[in-house]
Protein backbone atom coordinates (compact mmCIF):
# COMPACT_ATOMS: atom_id res chain seq x y z
CA UNK A 1 0.00 0.00 0.00
CA UNK A 2 2.82 2.80 0.80
CA UNK A 3 4.75 1.28 -2.00
CA UNK A 4 1.49 2.54 -4.17
CA UNK A 5 1.46 5.65 -2.35
CA UNK A 6 4.94 6.70 -3.03
CA UNK A 7 4.50 5.13 -6.83
CA UNK A 8 1.28 7.90 -7.29
CA UNK A 9 2.84 10.57 -5.37
CA UNK A 10 5.93 10.14 -7.77
CA UNK A 11 3.76 10.20 -10.65
CA UNK A 12 1.78 13.14 -9.76
CA UNK A 13 5.32 15.10 -9.18
CA UNK A 14 6.44 14.19 -12.56
CA UNK A 15 3.26 15.31 -14.08
CA UNK A 16 2.80 18.80 -12.12
CA UNK A 17 6.87 19.55 -11.84
CA UNK A 18 6.79 20.59 -15.01
CA UNK A 19 3.93 22.90 -14.94
CA UNK A 20 5.15 24.75 -12.02
CA UNK A 21 8.66 25.66 -13.73
CA UNK A 22 6.55 26.49 -16.40
CA UNK A 23 5.14 29.01 -14.80
CA UNK A 24 7.41 30.37 -12.36
CA UNK A 25 8.45 33.89 -14.19
CA UNK A 26 11.20 34.01 -16.55
CA UNK A 27 11.89 37.32 -16.96
CA UNK A 28 11.60 40.26 -14.48
CA UNK A 29 9.95 43.50 -14.84
CA UNK A 30 13.38 45.19 -14.15
CA UNK A 31 14.43 43.37 -17.23
CA UNK A 32 11.93 44.29 -19.62
CA UNK A 33 12.21 47.85 -18.57
CA UNK A 34 15.51 48.48 -19.62
CA UNK A 35 15.09 47.20 -22.81
CA UNK A 36 11.50 48.83 -23.67
CA UNK A 37 10.33 52.42 -23.92
CA UNK A 38 7.45 54.95 -22.75
CA UNK A 39 5.88 55.49 -25.75
CA UNK A 40 4.81 58.79 -24.83
CA UNK A 41 7.34 60.22 -22.51
CA UNK A 42 10.34 58.89 -25.00
CA UNK A 43 12.44 57.25 -22.31
CA UNK A 44 13.24 53.90 -21.11
CA UNK A 45 10.13 52.68 -19.31
CA UNK A 46 12.62 52.36 -16.06
CA UNK A 47 12.73 56.01 -16.08
CA UNK A 48 9.27 56.85 -16.58
CA UNK A 49 6.62 57.41 -14.24
CA UNK A 50 3.47 58.75 -16.60
CA UNK A 51 0.32 56.95 -15.90
CA UNK A 52 1.09 55.39 -19.73
CA UNK A 53 4.20 54.44 -18.26
CA UNK A 54 2.40 52.47 -15.19
CA UNK A 55 -0.17 51.06 -17.29
CA UNK A 56 2.73 50.09 -19.30
CA UNK A 57 4.37 48.16 -16.56
CA UNK A 58 0.87 46.80 -14.86
CA UNK A 59 0.58 45.45 -18.80
CA UNK A 60 4.04 43.28 -18.65
CA UNK A 61 3.73 42.26 -14.84
CA UNK A 62 0.34 40.23 -16.26
CA UNK A 63 2.26 38.90 -18.76
CA UNK A 64 5.01 37.94 -16.68
CA UNK A 65 2.60 35.89 -14.26
CA UNK A 66 1.06 34.57 -17.06
CA UNK A 67 4.63 33.32 -17.88
CA UNK A 68 5.30 34.71 -21.09
CA UNK A 69 8.81 34.81 -22.20
CA UNK A 70 11.20 38.19 -23.03
CA UNK A 71 10.54 37.48 -26.65
CA UNK A 72 7.03 37.06 -26.20
CA UNK A 73 6.49 40.06 -23.61
CA UNK A 74 8.11 42.05 -25.89
CA UNK A 75 5.93 40.76 -28.95
CA UNK A 76 3.01 41.68 -27.20
CA UNK A 77 4.31 45.39 -26.71
CA UNK A 78 4.79 45.61 -30.06
CA UNK A 79 1.59 44.68 -31.06
CA UNK A 80 -0.09 47.36 -28.77
CA UNK A 81 2.44 49.67 -29.37
CA UNK A 82 4.49 49.25 -32.27
CA UNK A 83 8.13 48.66 -33.24
CA UNK A 84 9.33 51.86 -31.84
CA UNK A 85 8.35 50.50 -28.17
CA UNK A 86 11.63 48.77 -28.27
CA UNK A 87 14.95 50.61 -26.95
CA UNK A 88 17.34 48.54 -29.44
CA UNK A 89 15.86 47.94 -33.01
CA UNK A 90 14.58 44.58 -34.20
CA UNK A 91 17.61 42.45 -35.90
CA UNK A 92 15.39 41.63 -39.21
CA UNK A 93 13.72 43.79 -41.54
CA UNK A 94 14.19 47.61 -42.25
CA UNK A 95 15.74 47.74 -38.67
CA UNK A 96 18.54 45.45 -39.66
CA UNK A 97 20.15 48.34 -40.85
CA UNK A 98 20.70 50.10 -37.72
CA UNK A 99 23.71 47.43 -36.65
CA UNK A 100 24.43 46.37 -40.50
CA UNK A 101 25.25 50.34 -41.74
CA UNK A 102 27.68 50.95 -38.94
CA UNK A 103 29.43 48.13 -39.74
CA UNK A 104 29.06 48.68 -43.36
CA UNK A 105 30.25 52.20 -42.61
CA UNK A 106 33.36 51.12 -40.78
CA UNK A 107 34.47 48.64 -43.10
CA UNK A 108 34.16 51.40 -46.00
CA UNK A 109 36.22 54.01 -43.95
CA UNK A 110 38.72 51.05 -42.90
CA UNK A 111 39.70 50.61 -46.61
CA UNK A 112 39.94 54.06 -47.49
CA UNK A 113 42.26 54.52 -44.81
CA UNK A 114 43.96 51.82 -45.40
CA UNK A 115 44.52 52.44 -49.65
CA UNK A 116 45.10 56.44 -48.43
CA UNK A 117 48.43 55.17 -46.13
CA UNK A 118 49.39 52.86 -49.00
CA UNK A 119 49.12 56.25 -51.55
CA UNK A 120 50.73 58.53 -49.08
CA UNK A 121 54.13 56.28 -48.31
CA UNK A 122 54.19 55.44 -51.76
CA UNK A 123 54.12 59.19 -52.77
CA UNK A 124 56.48 60.04 -49.71
CA UNK A 125 59.87 57.75 -51.15
CA UNK A 126 61.78 59.15 -53.74
CA UNK A 127 61.90 57.88 -57.62
CA UNK A 128 65.30 56.26 -56.79
CA UNK A 129 63.72 53.98 -54.70
CA UNK A 130 61.52 53.07 -57.01
CA UNK A 131 63.91 51.96 -58.99
CA UNK A 132 63.40 55.20 -61.58
CA UNK A 133 65.77 57.94 -62.52
CA UNK A 134 68.02 59.54 -60.33
CA UNK A 135 66.55 61.74 -57.96
CA UNK A 136 67.70 65.73 -57.92
CA UNK A 137 70.65 66.01 -58.84
CA UNK A 138 73.63 67.18 -55.78
CA UNK A 139 75.98 69.96 -56.09
CA UNK A 140 77.69 70.99 -59.71
CA UNK A 141 81.50 70.59 -59.32
CA UNK A 142 81.91 74.10 -58.86
CA UNK A 143 79.58 73.98 -55.84
CA UNK A 144 81.67 70.88 -54.58
CA UNK A 145 85.05 72.42 -55.00
CA UNK A 146 83.90 75.74 -53.23
CA UNK A 147 82.15 73.19 -50.47
CA UNK A 148 85.63 71.28 -49.99
CA UNK A 149 87.91 74.16 -49.77
CA UNK A 150 84.96 76.13 -47.24
CA UNK A 151 85.56 72.74 -45.14
CA UNK A 152 89.22 72.50 -45.40
CA UNK A 153 89.77 76.28 -43.61
CA UNK A 154 88.08 74.63 -40.94
CA UNK A 155 90.29 72.82 -38.39
CA UNK A 156 87.74 70.03 -37.62
CA UNK B 1 35.63 67.88 -62.95
CA UNK B 2 37.71 64.70 -61.90
CA UNK B 3 35.81 61.46 -61.08
CA UNK B 4 36.87 61.96 -57.44
CA UNK B 5 36.19 65.56 -57.08
CA UNK B 6 32.30 64.51 -58.21
CA UNK B 7 31.96 61.67 -56.02
CA UNK B 8 32.51 63.76 -53.01
CA UNK B 9 30.22 66.51 -54.18
CA UNK B 10 28.21 63.70 -53.96
CA UNK B 11 29.02 62.15 -51.02
CA UNK B 12 28.86 65.59 -49.47
CA UNK B 13 24.95 66.32 -51.13
CA UNK B 14 23.78 62.82 -49.91
CA UNK B 15 25.11 63.67 -45.97
CA UNK B 16 23.33 67.36 -46.14
CA UNK B 17 20.34 65.66 -47.42
CA UNK B 18 19.87 62.71 -44.73
CA UNK B 19 20.47 65.70 -42.16
CA UNK B 20 17.71 67.80 -43.65
CA UNK B 21 15.61 64.96 -44.39
CA UNK B 22 15.96 63.76 -40.20
CA UNK B 23 15.53 67.27 -39.31
CA UNK B 24 11.99 67.71 -41.38
CA UNK B 25 11.12 64.15 -40.67
CA UNK B 26 10.94 64.82 -36.49
CA UNK B 27 9.43 68.58 -36.70
CA UNK B 28 6.47 67.82 -38.12
CA UNK B 29 4.18 70.76 -38.05
CA UNK B 30 0.97 70.06 -36.76
CA UNK B 31 -2.29 70.63 -38.99
CA UNK B 32 -3.21 74.17 -39.54
CA UNK B 33 -7.20 75.10 -40.11
CA UNK B 34 -8.50 74.36 -43.96
CA UNK B 35 -5.73 71.81 -44.60
CA UNK B 36 -7.00 68.38 -45.82
CA UNK B 37 -6.52 65.50 -42.73
CA UNK B 38 -4.55 62.23 -43.32
CA UNK B 39 -6.46 59.67 -44.13
CA UNK B 40 -4.44 56.37 -43.50
CA UNK B 41 -6.59 53.45 -42.35
CA UNK B 42 -6.43 52.40 -39.08
CA UNK B 43 -7.90 49.47 -37.11
CA UNK B 44 -11.13 49.92 -35.21
CA UNK B 45 -10.55 49.58 -31.84
CA UNK B 46 -13.26 46.56 -31.52
CA UNK B 47 -14.52 44.45 -33.97
CA UNK B 48 -11.70 44.02 -36.79
CA UNK B 49 -11.26 45.70 -39.64
CA UNK B 50 -9.95 48.99 -40.77
CA UNK B 51 -11.20 52.74 -41.68
CA UNK B 52 -10.13 55.62 -42.58
CA UNK B 53 -10.89 59.39 -42.58
CA UNK B 54 -12.10 59.31 -46.28
CA UNK B 55 -14.59 56.30 -45.27
CA UNK B 56 -16.56 59.59 -43.99
CA UNK B 57 -16.52 61.83 -46.96
CA UNK B 58 -19.86 63.76 -47.04
CA UNK B 59 -20.08 64.04 -43.38
CA UNK B 60 -19.18 66.35 -40.51
CA UNK B 61 -16.62 64.24 -37.72
CA UNK B 62 -15.53 65.62 -34.72
CA UNK B 63 -12.33 63.72 -34.60
CA UNK B 64 -11.32 62.81 -30.98
CA UNK B 65 -7.74 61.87 -30.09
CA UNK B 66 -7.91 60.10 -26.49
CA UNK B 67 -5.80 57.26 -24.38
CA UNK B 68 -7.98 55.77 -21.08
CA UNK B 69 -4.39 56.47 -19.04
CA UNK B 70 -5.29 60.57 -19.58
CA UNK B 71 -7.43 62.41 -16.90
CA UNK B 72 -8.92 64.98 -18.87
CA UNK B 73 -10.05 62.34 -21.39
CA UNK B 74 -12.01 60.82 -19.36
CA UNK B 75 -13.43 64.42 -18.23
CA UNK B 76 -14.56 65.31 -21.95
CA UNK B 77 -15.96 61.55 -22.92
CA UNK B 78 -19.13 62.11 -20.75
CA UNK B 79 -19.83 65.46 -23.36
CA UNK B 80 -18.68 63.83 -25.80
CA UNK B 81 -20.88 61.25 -25.71
CA UNK B 82 -24.01 63.33 -24.85
CA UNK B 83 -23.51 65.33 -28.08
CA UNK B 84 -23.01 62.80 -29.99
CA UNK B 85 -27.27 61.65 -28.84
CA UNK B 86 -28.04 64.54 -29.72
CA UNK B 87 -26.44 65.03 -33.20
CA UNK B 88 -25.02 62.06 -34.08
CA UNK B 89 -26.58 61.07 -37.73
CA UNK B 90 -25.92 60.42 -41.58
CA UNK B 91 -24.38 64.42 -41.31
CA UNK B 92 -22.25 63.97 -38.31
CA UNK B 93 -20.47 61.54 -36.02
CA UNK B 94 -17.59 62.03 -33.45
CA UNK B 95 -15.14 59.48 -34.03
CA UNK B 96 -12.43 58.68 -31.22
CA UNK B 97 -8.99 57.63 -31.84
CA UNK B 98 -7.63 55.73 -28.91
CA UNK B 99 -3.99 56.97 -29.39
CA UNK B 100 -0.42 55.27 -27.61
CA UNK B 101 -2.72 52.94 -25.15
CA UNK B 102 -2.93 49.91 -24.38
CA UNK B 103 -6.64 48.24 -26.11
CA UNK B 104 -8.05 46.30 -23.12
CA UNK B 105 -7.80 49.45 -21.46
CA UNK B 106 -9.14 51.31 -24.68
CA UNK B 107 -12.16 49.24 -24.89
CA UNK B 108 -12.54 48.99 -20.85
CA UNK B 109 -13.11 52.94 -21.10
CA UNK B 110 -14.95 52.85 -24.42
CA UNK B 111 -17.78 50.07 -21.93
CA UNK B 112 -16.77 52.18 -19.03
CA UNK B 113 -18.32 55.78 -20.32
CA UNK B 114 -20.88 53.66 -22.75
CA UNK B 115 -19.28 55.36 -25.73
CA UNK B 116 -21.37 54.94 -28.80
CA UNK B 117 -19.54 56.31 -31.27
CA UNK B 118 -17.12 54.95 -33.65
CA UNK B 119 -13.44 53.93 -32.09
CA UNK B 120 -10.56 53.78 -33.88
CA UNK B 121 -6.85 52.75 -32.77
CA UNK B 122 -3.40 54.23 -32.80
CA UNK B 123 -1.31 52.25 -31.13
CA UNK B 124 1.87 53.27 -31.54
CA UNK B 125 0.88 56.87 -32.50
CA UNK B 126 1.52 57.66 -35.60
CA UNK B 127 -1.89 58.88 -36.64
CA UNK B 128 -1.64 61.34 -33.32
CA UNK B 129 1.92 62.39 -35.17
CA UNK B 130 0.42 62.90 -38.67
CA UNK B 131 -2.37 65.47 -36.88
CA UNK B 132 0.69 66.93 -35.44
CA UNK B 133 -0.97 66.15 -31.57
CA UNK B 134 1.13 67.65 -28.85
CA UNK B 135 -0.65 65.34 -26.74
CA UNK B 136 -4.31 64.18 -25.57
CA UNK B 137 -6.59 64.92 -25.91
CA UNK B 138 -7.21 66.75 -29.14
CA UNK B 139 -10.22 67.13 -30.81
CA UNK B 140 -10.36 68.17 -34.75
CA UNK B 141 -13.94 69.16 -36.76
CA UNK B 142 -13.65 67.95 -40.23
CA UNK B 143 -15.49 69.30 -42.91
CA UNK B 144 -17.60 67.14 -45.52
CA UNK B 145 -14.83 67.66 -47.99
CA UNK B 146 -12.23 66.12 -45.69
CA UNK B 147 -10.49 69.78 -44.38
CA UNK B 148 -9.81 70.66 -40.76
CA UNK B 149 -12.21 73.44 -39.85
CA UNK B 150 -12.02 73.68 -36.01
CA UNK B 151 -9.11 72.53 -33.85
CA UNK B 152 -9.08 72.02 -29.87
CA UNK B 153 -5.78 71.29 -28.03
CA UNK B 154 -6.79 69.86 -24.86
CA UNK B 155 -9.94 68.87 -23.81
CA UNK B 156 -13.06 70.08 -25.25
CA UNK B 157 -15.98 71.22 -23.18
CA UNK B 158 -19.90 70.93 -23.44
CA UNK B 159 -20.00 74.80 -24.19
CA UNK B 160 -17.52 74.58 -27.41
CA UNK B 161 -19.39 72.05 -28.74
CA UNK B 162 -22.70 73.64 -28.13
CA UNK B 163 -21.51 77.46 -29.27
CA UNK B 164 -18.73 76.55 -31.67
CA UNK B 165 -19.15 72.96 -33.14
CA UNK B 166 -23.06 72.60 -33.63
CA UNK B 167 -24.01 75.93 -35.50
CA UNK B 168 -21.81 74.42 -38.20
CA UNK B 169 -23.40 71.14 -38.93
CA UNK B 170 -26.94 70.36 -40.42
CA UNK B 171 -29.63 71.78 -38.82
CA UNK B 172 -27.69 74.49 -36.97
CA UNK B 173 -27.62 75.61 -33.55
CA UNK B 174 -28.45 73.21 -31.35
Amino acid sequence: MKIRLVLLALAAFALLAPTALAAEPRVTLAEIEEEVMCPVCGTLLQLAEAPQAQREKAFISRLIEEGKSEEQIKDALVAEYGDEVLATPKGSGFSLSAYVVPIVAFLVAAIALAIGVLRWRRAGRGPRDRGGKRGPKGPSPEDADRLDADLARYDL
Amino acid sequence: MSVRSFLAVLGVVALVGLLAFGLLSKGSSGLELGEAVPDEPLPRLEGGGMESLADYRGRWVLVNFWASWCIPCREEAPALERFQRQHGGPGFTVLGIDSRDLSSDGRDFVREYSLSYPQLRDGDGEAADDYGTTGVPENFLIDPAGKVRLLVRGPITEEYLREEVAPLLPGGRS
